[in-house]
């Protein structure tokens, strides 16, 4: 039980469509599902966990339907994003009642929480611990019963980067035996240092999928755009659009600035401070003004 | 159909809010009154048909089934925790069933009992009141818990739902509209109580087959839709 497929998938609530038409094969090892906020990321784990209807399409795990098949969670782990648990118990409470509630025992319980390195506060209230800590008693909780597949929404919010380094470890681990594990985040370094494998959501939409390397590459390759100032933006633009490198340039009167679309990364970057030196231009500003992950999806989700 | 780990989840969350001050409140008030008026009038049975029937079951025991009932389960629907009861292989009618199943006997601990004690100190159990009450409290409870954790899966108001039921279709309209009586688990209960108690003592508008019917029919309906609701449960996701 490993596989994860989600068939034409979508879902809309109301007249809002959160997931549109989605289709992608999850396997074996770690993958990063990878979006702005408010993609549909969270709308798709709560699918592929069985806590939604899509409202059309389907998500199975090796052909069993995940949707109202409580047999399913003998399989599958969930970390959810949200931070709500039962405050009242101690750590070790809490991951024992998760382990009970799958007909197993103290024995598994406690080998989660050593998993997660938590046995040093076990014995605390839930209210009492971070939310590193609460984060790694959420693992534990979906680790009692060695699930073959693992989801997780958002596991490294609000972690500090020791934690984050520890979690990143323990997914490795988990993916490099076998198991799947999916997690998703708005982060592009979050999934690039763990996830071989990314599919990226963008609006609801399947924008792209594979090798993080490739996906690199198409959001280096894409056209960039930069706001410059300098102490003659004419003669600098003029000097500019000779080269092949960029594709376009706008001179705004208003800003007192050039608005520069490169094609070229890599070459643009080395022509615009030489093209200044040679022309004795001061620039006085260079910023990239569409940086955000945003215009990088919306990049993605047009090629 | 019973799971010992999401009852003892249950109860411990239930008793551990705030609003489970409440819980001990409401008796303690009908006892240290009950004890009261029996101390300043005497024992008197009208008297005691009163308090029993004017504040034990018309208040406190609904109050008490809102509190165990929705209790039970809203704030775990509303905060996300009962994520980690879904995702488990444990079928939904046991999780909601147990869940039932707690409400129920917290309710009855914390309403037929009390009303028990402040029926002896009222009046020692003279003409049975005491008793009829106590059933009808405890019969009241289960229905309550029934209906109020149905409305605590679904909606996120279940409490003030659940008080307005209480407080203005069992009180309010009970008393204004006759023909509301009839739709009242309150004198569903008290058709029981009219038939313990000694003849003339309690009355019921409700005759006691039709109290008994629908008292079976509306407890097991509730948790039919409650078992359905959450089977089917939707967890949307913040964004």
């Amino acid at each position: 039980m490993t596989t994860l497929h989600i068939d034409n998938v979508s879902r809309w609530f109301g007249n809002v469509v959160a997931v549109n038409d989605v289709s992608m094969t999850i396997g074996p090892g770690v993958t990063g599902l990878l979006g702005p906020n408010g993609a549909g990321k969270s709308t798709l784990i709560n699918m592929m966990g069985g806590f939604l209807a899509p409202s059309t399409g389907t998500v199975t795990l090796d052909g069993q339907t995940v949707w109202r098949n409580e047999q399913i969670y003998r399989h599958i782990g969930i970390v959810p994003e949200r931070e709500a648990m039962y405050d009242f118990l101690t750590g070790r409470e809490f991951v024992r009642a998760n382990a009970e509630l799958h007909g197993l025992g103290a024995a598994e319980a406690q080998r989660a929480l050593a998993t997660v390195e938590m046995e040093y506060a076990q014995d605390r209230k839930i209210s009492t611990y971070s939310k590193g800590m609460r984060q790694r008693v959420k693992m534990a909780s979906a680790l009692v019963h060695q699930p073959s597949v693992l989801l997780l929404d958002e596991p490294f919010n609000g972690m500090d980067p020791r934690q984050r380094m520890q979690l990143m470890d323990l997914l490795r681990a988990m993916g490099a035996e076998g198991r799947t594990v999916l997690f998703s985040s708005h982060i592009l370094e979050e999934v690039e240092q763990l996830a071989a494998h990314i599919e990226v959501v963008v609006a609801g939409r399947h924008a792209a999928s594979g090798d993080f390397r490739k996906i690199r590459r198409l959001m280096t390759d894409r056209p960039h755009r930069y706001v410059v100032r300098s102490s003659d933006d004419r003669a600098l633009a003029a000097a500019l659009i000779a080269d092949p490198s960029t594709a376009g340039i706008e001179v705004d009167v208003k800003e007192g600035a050039l608005r520069i679309q490169a094609v070229d990364f890599g070459r643009f970057t080395e022509l615009l401070p030489r093209v200044a030196r040679e022309h004795g231009i001061r620039l006085l500003t260079v910023s990239p003004s569409d940086e955000s992950l945003e215009s990088v999806f919306s990049y993605l989700v047009a090629a | 159909m019973f799971n010992s780990t999401v009852a003892r989840l249950t109860y411990r969350a239930l008793l551990g809010r705030r609003r489970a001050l409440i819980l001990f409140a409401l008796p303690a008030l009908l006892i240290v009154l009950s004890a009261l008026v029996r101390a300043l009038t005497g024992a008197d049975d009208q008297t005691a048909v009163n308090v029993l029937g004017g504040f034990a079951l018309a208040t406190m025991v609904p109050l008490i089934g809102v509190i165990a009932g929705t209790g039970a389960i809203g704030p775990e629907i509303d905060d996300g925790s009962v994520v980690y009861l879904l995702a488990k292989p444990l079928k939904r009618s046991t999780i909601t069933i147990t869940k039932l199943i707690v409400a129920i006997g917290v309710t009855v601990t914390f309403s037929a009992i009390p009303t028990l004690i402040a029926g002896f100190l009222l009046n020692g159990n003279s003409q049975q009141i005491a008793v009829a009450y106590a059933v009808a409290a405890a019969v009241a409870s289960v229905a309550y818990s029934a209906i109020f954790l149905l409305l605590g899966t679904v909606t996120r108001h279940a409490v003030v739902a659940g008080l307005v039921y209480a407080l203005v279709w069992e009180s309010l309209f009970g008393n204004l509209v006759p023909g509301a009586r009839t739709l009242s688990v309150q004198q569903w209960a008290l058709a029981l109580a009219q038939k313990i108690g000694a003849d003339g003592t309690i009355t019921s508008d409700v005759g006691l087959p039709t109290a008994l019917v629908l008292l079976a029919g509306v407890t097991a309906a509730a948790t039919w839709f409650a078992v359905t609701k959450l089977r089917s449960l939707t967890l949307a996701g913040e964004e």
